[in-house]
């Protein structure tokens, strides 16, 4: 599958369950503006490799949301300890989605270390994620996009003084070909891009 | 003066909400307040610039953020000082262990010691470092004035926090 069409699933998802989206820097945030641009719509533009530590941020602000996060490969090696973070510390709300491309797409395609073989999936798996899901075609994609309600609450048996009891975050690492769409940048300040997003990403009232 | 609990009032008096840290020998006791506080969202991370993710997505969703850590963390985060928080005008307050000054035994700690100021002015992040001698009451108000110049400007700032400080010295 094209990267593309997997951003165009999560986005019809995120949409359908009123979700807040963290989107990776470069081409991704490119390509979801101009599929689908919601305010609820984070659109990084710098800070490479925090995407999914901006929605571990939020799902613990607003328990209550939904927050997705939309990742690649090459951003989520240069921030490798936020897997054991979410393991330990990502609630129910939060789903992480690695778009593993095995490249650095936004600047040329230089392969990363998952074109090599370094299994994203299986290194949140032993980061302490349980919920870890490997897709390869579209409509399984869509299939593991469809949250899966019951699966955390089977953790529930654990004891309080378990810190996994509290760590229900799931990932999904969709493999995605190599290569962008060919989309416009962005055209919004970042200063609109935060501005909206509060707005909707806030609870009412004073904070 | 407990050092420790001056700079948590100062954490409360601000409405801090949500702490992100990395450890350091003399943020110990400040950790363990933190860490006990049920009003507290606190998550250890394992490199400071993911704190400074946790924080700002934190502050997206309403809360009040503050990032723990010591100085050599500082080095860890520039990039996304600069391309996160400041770029969307994003408030942190860093409380940061100063190592590397007077008294310090630790030769690998001076690089970042002497650099830490420097960095921070380099980057226009409004930085007060705390005094020994201050009453836990001014410390309280300058941790809370922190917080209150970062919302003010939209960007981080810092309090530094040396080794006399924590001496009482």
């Amino acid at each position: 599958m094209k990267r593309i069409e997997a951003i165009a699933l999560a986005a019809q998802a995120a949409q359908a369950e009123g979700a807040l989206l963290v989107c990776n820097i470069g081409y991704p945030s490119r390509e979801l503006y101009s599929l689908l641009d919601r305010p609820e719509n984070f659109y990084m533009l710098g800070s490479m490799g925090l995407a999914s530590s901006i929605g571990l941020g939020l799902s613990l602000a607003r328990p209550e949301r939904r927050v997705m996060v939309l990742d690649g490969d090459g951003s989520v090696l240069m921030n490798l300890g936020t897997l054991a973070t979410i393991a330990h510390h990502g609630p129910a709300n939060l789903l992480l989605i690695i778009l593993d491309n095995g490249c650095y797409g936004s600047t040329g395609s230089q392969p990363t270390c998952t074109s090599l073989g370094t299994d994203l999936a299986a290194l949140a798996g032993a980061a302490g994620i349980e919920n870890v899901q490997r897709v390869e075609s579209a409509a399984d994609l869509a299939t593991a996009l469809s949250w899966p309600e019951g699966k955390p609450a089977d953790r529930n048996d654990r004891g309080p003084h378990d810190r996994r009891a509290c760590s229900r975050a799931a990932v999904i690492v969709p493999t995605v070909e190599p290569g962008n769409a060919s989309v416009p940048i962005i055209d919004l300040s970042p200063q609109e891009i935060i501005d909206r997003f509060n707005r909707c990403a806030r609870p009412a009232g004073p904070s | 003066m407990n050092p420790s609990l001056a700079v948590y009032r100062g954490l409360k008096s601000a409405g801090i909400n949500f702490v992100a840290s990395v450890p350091c020998v003399n943020l110990q006791g400040l950790l363990d307040l933190v860490a006990r506080d049920p009003q507290l969202i606190h998550v250890p991370v394992t490199r400071e610039e993911e704190g400074v993710g946790l924080c700002a997505g934190a502050w997206m969703g309403g809360r009040r953020a503050a990032l723990l850590m010591q100085n050599s963390g500082l080095g860890n985060c520039i990039n996304a000082l600069a391309s996160l928080d400041m770029l969307y005008g994003i408030p942190l307050l860093m409380v940061i262990s100063h190592r590397g000054g007077v008294g310090e035994s630790i030769i690998g700690q001076v690089p970042m010691g002497r650099l830490t100021e420097p960095l921070l002015d380099a980057m226009q992040i409004p930085h007060i470092s705390l005094l020994p001698v201050l009453t836990e009451d001014a410390v309280e108000q300058a941790v809370a004035g922190a917080w209150d110049e970062a919302t003010a400007q939209g960007r981080p700032a810092a309090v530094l926090l040396d080794l006399l400080f924590w001496r009482g010295l």
